[in-house]
């Protein structure tokens, strides 16, 4: 479960709704026009690959954003994708359920629900 | 300043027996990354891990990659970037 500890429960409450409301999204370094940083542009280009719709929130605009999502998802690093509302992993995990094919078994499910 | 050793003392702290590889990868990644060019700004310390730990057994991915992520905790402040490409058990590892 995620550390409540120093994190706004409003703050909660509009990162629970939002990646509700949007079944694939990635908090990354940049838009995903134009990453600023070459994991979350791994990140962007493995999620095109798939063809699905995603949002992408730039993490860069707001500080507070930057240190609530990391409290939120208790993940240290950018970029972080969730899918179906659950934190789905970093760059890396990214890239290993790609190969696997457990990327795209997530993506329809969420995306089917 | 976070040395390789340093990453690899704090994860072989905090998860017994674990077999750690740390490599710098800290000009892997920039401020001014552009899509289709070479990084070429160094934007931080960054580091590419990998783990060998019975205390991944029976764990998922995700967190198999929190264990790392707690054992780095202090010293996360201090990192911009962590890779995290391998998190096996020893018997992934024997058969890989």
């Amino acid at each position: 479960a995620p550390t409540d500890v120093g994190l706004p429960p409003e703050f909660k409450t509009a990162i629970d709704a939002f990646v509700t409301e949007n079944p694939v999204v990635a908090f990354i370094k940049g838009t995903k026009e134009m990453p600023q940083c070459g994991f979350s542009n791994t990140v962007v280009q493995i999620l095109n690959t798939t063809g699905v719709p995603y949002t992408t929130v730039n993490i860069l605009e707001n500080d507070m954003l930057r240190s609530g999502m990391k409290a939120y998802s208790s993940w240290p690093t950018f970029p972080q994708i969730y899918i179906g509302g659950e934190f789905f992993g970093g760059c890396d995990i990214m890239i290993e359920a790609y190969t696997k094919g457990e990327l795209n078994e997530a993506l329809e499910a969420a995306l089917n629900a | 300043m976070v040395s390789e050793e340093d990453v690899r003392e704090a994860i072989a702290a905090h998860l017994s027996d674990a077999e750690v590889n740390v490599t710098d990868i800290s000009n892997g990644c920039s401020t001014s990354y552009r899509p289709g060019s070479l990084p070429t700004n160094r934007c931080g310390t960054g580091f590419e891990v990998q783990v060998v730990a019975q205390a991944f057994e029976g764990k998922r991915l995700l967190e198999r990659h929190k264990l790392v992520n707690a054992a780095l905790k202090d010293i996360m402040p201090n990192i911009h970037a962590l890779s995290i490409t391998r998190a096996w058990t020893p018997q992934q590892a024997a058969a890989a």
